[in-house]
């Protein structure tokens, strides 16, 4: 089973690297960029097939070592 | 004074600090491999130093926050022992939920590897002792993140406690923008947590402790870390 967890900076968190690409984009020309903010993504493979299972085993990654949950907020999908 | 000074892979200023806590106590500190599940016994002080454990992958300290090692630390303090967190330390403090908050990317998005002032802002700490309240002192930074950021109500609870022991400040001692090298909140350089026995710092005192580096500011911290074990012994 593939699954996919997005880590992304919380609202309000300043973004420094999103600035810096946001800025580049611009410099490059690229029309219509309003802001840009960056994040993570995981791409994982499970063994076994119980989905709610393997929901709550993210959900365990993402909480103790993938998002930093002070600052971050992360999506769980099941591919 | 008896320190234990954790190893972690990339981890590398793990000798200096070693060095330093040798020279001002007189004492060898136990070096302490990350996969360890104890401390060594009758340990004084645990030291988290800088460096780039697991190269900064996935968050700065975020690998080595989860080493084994860090579960004996998290026991060690509860009991009241003393942590010092040194740049990547204090990121790794921080990640174990030792300390509160969080380093981010420096707010100018550079590297910073030069001497900054830091302003004490007391001196009834253990890590505060071997200086005067207002002093300045003046010590290395080395890092890209080291951004102090934590929610408002954090930051107002360090402040309202007394928490933060230092501070980014000019040669004179004025806490402004231009000497806040990383953007921290409030100018935070160092913080401990409510207890008052677990402390993290980007700056490296450790590196300002004999004539030769060109100044010796940093002893303090270590030299009142060693006087307030004295007197508890």
């Amino acid at each position: 089973m593939k699954a996919r967890v997005t880590v992304t900076l919380k609202s309000g968190i300043l973004d420094p690297q999103g600035k810096a690409i946001e800025g580049a984009l611009k410099s490059l020309g690229v029309d219509g960029v309003a802001s840009v903010r960056q994040g993570k993504v995981f791409d994982i493979e499970l063994s076994g097939s119980d989905k709610a299972k393997a929901e709550a085993a993210l959900k365990d990654a993402a909480d103790k070592l993938l998002a930093n949950t002070v600052i971050e907020n992360y999506r769980v999908e099941l591919l | 004074m008896k320190s234990a000074v954790l190893v972690f892979p990339g981890i590398n200023r793990e000798r200096d600090m070693a060095r330093a806590l040798k020279l001002v106590s007189g004492e060898e500190a136990a070096m302490v491999w990350h996969a360890e599940t104890e401390l060594p016994k009758g340990t004084d002080l645990v030291v988290v130093p800088g460096g780039f454990s697991y190269g900064d992958y996935l968050r700065c300290g975020a690998i080595a926050a989860r080493a084994p090692v860090m579960d004996a630390v998290r026991k060690y303090a509860a009991d009241g022992g003393l942590v010092l967190g040194v740049c990547n330390g204090f990121q790794i403090l921080c990640e174990a939920g030792l300390l509160p908050g969080v380093l981010m990317r420096n707010a100018r998005l550079k590297f910073v590897c030069r001497d900054v002032h830091l302003r004490v802002e007391r001196s009834d700490s253990p890590f505060t002792r071997g200086y005067n309240a207002g002093q300045v002192i003046r010590v290395p930074v080395a890092h890209g993140e080291g951004n102090y950021e934590a929610d408002e109500e954090t930051v107002k609870r360090l402040e309202g406690e007394g928490r933060v022991l230092y501070r980014y400040c000019s040669a004179e001692g004025i806490v402004d923008e231009e000497s806040n090298i990383n953007g921290a909140a409030q100018s935070i350089a160092g913080i401990v947590n409510e207890r008052g026995n677990v402390l993290g710092m980007m700056p490296h005192p450790e590196n300002h402790v004999e004539d030769i580096m060109g100044c010796t500011d940093g002893r303090g911290l270590f030299a009142g870390l060693a006087a307030h074990l004295q007197k508890a012994a």
